[in-house]
């Protein structure tokens, strides 16, 4: 047995998001091997070689892997997947793209978004937004997993693993990448920050997001949002949390102004401590939040930042 | 009068040679760019269920619960509709896979302005795979130019049957769309990724799978759910098609999430901040 890593990366470095996935893969069972398919991915792929666990990394060179398009890199992984009893990837929107093509052509189920390996062919899911978690066996000869990153420790550093050419496969030249828009900010990744400062419809406005920023600060925390926060323009789309936007886990997370929808807590409700902060008492956020304050965020949150020295 | 004749009967002559290889021109516009549009509708728990797993284990509680279309698949329609409206378009085909019922999500697809409809119908537990290769077989027949998908359905949550449809068909795909721009034989599609967003650019025919803020689905009118009832909608079984929908992934038990310990409202930020350093001990 032997398992296939799909990396997510720059093509500089690895994402945190294929840490998670090492360590789910070494859970099925037998050896780890890393596939990079990247443009001048060198340093992606020396990264991978260090990684504790991972026996092999394989490298597919191409400018048609620059930018992660789906057809690409799903052809590079079928390229060897004969030789894998399981492939796997992130269940981010870079891996959930990706995996469904290599399982259809393979003739295979996918499960997707695994939160437990219970055995080399039974894993633990969750359906329903998060409401029920599924047992599920698969008896293909090829295991096709997504991983949910919350649900998997960072594998650590300190392996050495050879790192191997492989021969490319072609572009489809059925699609071709035209532009992105990225935001830079020197907040933690929300997706595995340790704390995230979240807020929803009840700021009211992209401006008084901003009452939120010095909160974020002292906590050292990303900042996330629900979906009619980000439906309404107050935040860009990628910082959604629910049950199709981010799945979140932190140490700790802070609710502003959010009435907890079942989707929203679905992409939440894992989070360590919960903190809620809504005028409304009854707001089913609270029936998740270890701690709730009820009463006039634009009051609470600067108290908040105060009080937190 | 002779010679106004003779100068409107030169006008006439100039107007109608300008005229007819613009006339035929357009039939060959129409005929050649027919754009068939296939939109794949699910029916699931509506989004307001809070489902109950039930106490043997054996799955989900949804007996007498309200079921509705996808959201992400109204979005769907409603794209693969304003396409129509916006003259790309020119027929959507609505296709559903799953019991008898699945019939009035389809009416529903027709309300929003589907102008037919195909049940391919079965009683078997339909898994992504299976679903993608009966959608397959329906491509084949109908030949649409896209194929609009809901990114996911809110039941299984899977996020496979576009991009698995995809990889049967040979098609490159748009995935989490929130803006879709056709132009000629070519489909653009800006998408939402973690980072922010993306833009892509397809060869037509494609499959593009959509996400929240594609657009907002109309309501349904009255006028429109009468018409509706008059559209076809054809039914088939998976035999037809030729496809073996048998489930791949054997379901052992289905379980509650973890409980989470009842929480306290605390009555000012003083407690909060003593709270979150001494007791959860998270700053």
């Amino acid at each position: 047995m032997t398992a296939l890593v799909i990396a997510e990366h720059d093509n500089v470095s690895l994402k945190g998001s294929t840490l998670n996935t090492i360590t789910a893969a070494a859970q099925c069972g037998g050896d780890v091997h890393v596939l990079i398919a990247g443009h001048n991915a060198d340093a992606a792929a020396q990264a991978a070689a260090k990684v504790a666990g991972v026996a092999k990394v394989l490298v597919a060179e191409g400018v048609q892997f620059a930018d992660g398009l789906a057809e690409n890199i799903a052809a590079q992984a079928l390229s060897i997947a004969s030789n894998y009893s399981h492939i796997l990837a992130p269940a981010t929107a870079y891996g959930k793209n990706i995996l469904p093509r290599v399982a259809a052509k393979l003739d295979v189920a996918q499960i997707s978004e695994i939160t437990k390996v219970v055995s080399p062919d039974t894993f633990e899911r969750p359906f329903y937004a998060g409401n029920a978690i599924a047992t599920v066996q698969s008896s293909d000869a090829v295991k096709v997993i997504t991983v949910r990153t919350t649900a998997f420790d960072a594998a650590a550093a300190g392996g050495s693993a050879a790192v191997e050419s492989i021969s490319a496969v072609a572009d489809s030249g059925k699609s071709s990448f035209v532009s992105r828009q990225i935001a830079t900010s020197a907040r933690p990744e929300l997706a595995a920050a340790k704390v995230v400062v979240s807020g929803g419809r009840g700021l009211g406005s992209e401006e008084n997001f901003k009452i939120l920023e010095p909160l974020a600060d002292k906590l050292g925390a990303a900042m996330g949002a629900s979906r009619a926060a980000v439906d309404a323009g107050f935040v860009p789309n990628d910082w959604q949390v629910g049950q199709t936007g981010k799945v979140v886990a932190p140490e700790l997370y802070i609710a502003v102004g959010i009435s907890g929808a079942i989707q929203h807590l679905a992409g939440m409700k894992d989070s360590k401590t919960i903190v809620a902060i809504n005028k409304d008492a009854e707001a089913p956020i609270f029936s998740v939040a270890d701690y709730g304050i009820v009463g006039d965020l634009f009051e609470i949150v600067p108290q908040l930042v105060k009080e937190l020295g | 009068m002779a010679s106004f004749l003779v100068l409107l009967s030169k006008d006439l002559s100039r107007f109608a040679a300008i005229i007819s290889p613009l006339a035929t021109s357009a039939v060959e516009f129409f005929k050649g760019n027919e754009m068939k549009v296939l939109v794949p509708v699910k029916r699931v728990v509506d989004y307001n269920v809070k489902v109950r797993v039930k106490s043997d284990q054996s799955g989900v509680d949804i007996a007498n619960v309200k079921m509705s279309m996808n959201p992400f698949d109204e979005i769907a329609v409603e794209e693969a509709v304003r396409l129509k409206e916006a003259g790309k378009a020119t027929e959507i085909i609505a296709v559903s896979c799953g019991v008898t019922q699945s019939q009035e999500t389809l009416r529903t697809a027709m309300a929003i302005g589907a102008d037919r409809a195909i049940l391919v119908e079965t009683d078997v537990e339909l898994q992504p795979l299976a679903v993608a290769k009966l959608l397959k077989a329906i491509a084949d027949k109908e030949q649409p130019q896209l194929i609009i998908l809901g990114k996911q359905a809110i039941d299984d949550d899977a996020n496979q049957t576009g991009q698995m449809l995809a990889a049967l068909l040979d098609w490159p795909q748009a995935t989490y769309a929130s803006k879709v721009e056709v132009d000629g034989d070519k489909v653009k599609v800006t998408r939402e990724i973690d980072g922010g967003l993306e833009v892509v650019s397809l060869t037509l025919p494609a499959i593009v799978t959509t996400d929240l803020r594609l657009n907002e689905p109309r309501y349904v009118t009255l006028p429109n759910i009468m018409k509706a009832k008059k559209k076809t909608l054809d039914n088939v079984k998976p035999a037809d098609l030729g496809v073996d929908v048998t489930p791949r992934l054997k379901t052992l038990k289905v379980s509650e999430p973890a409980k989470r310990a009842a929480g306290i409202i605390v009555p000012d930020v003083a407690t909060l901040v003593d709270k979150l350093k001494n007791e959860a001990k998270v700053i």
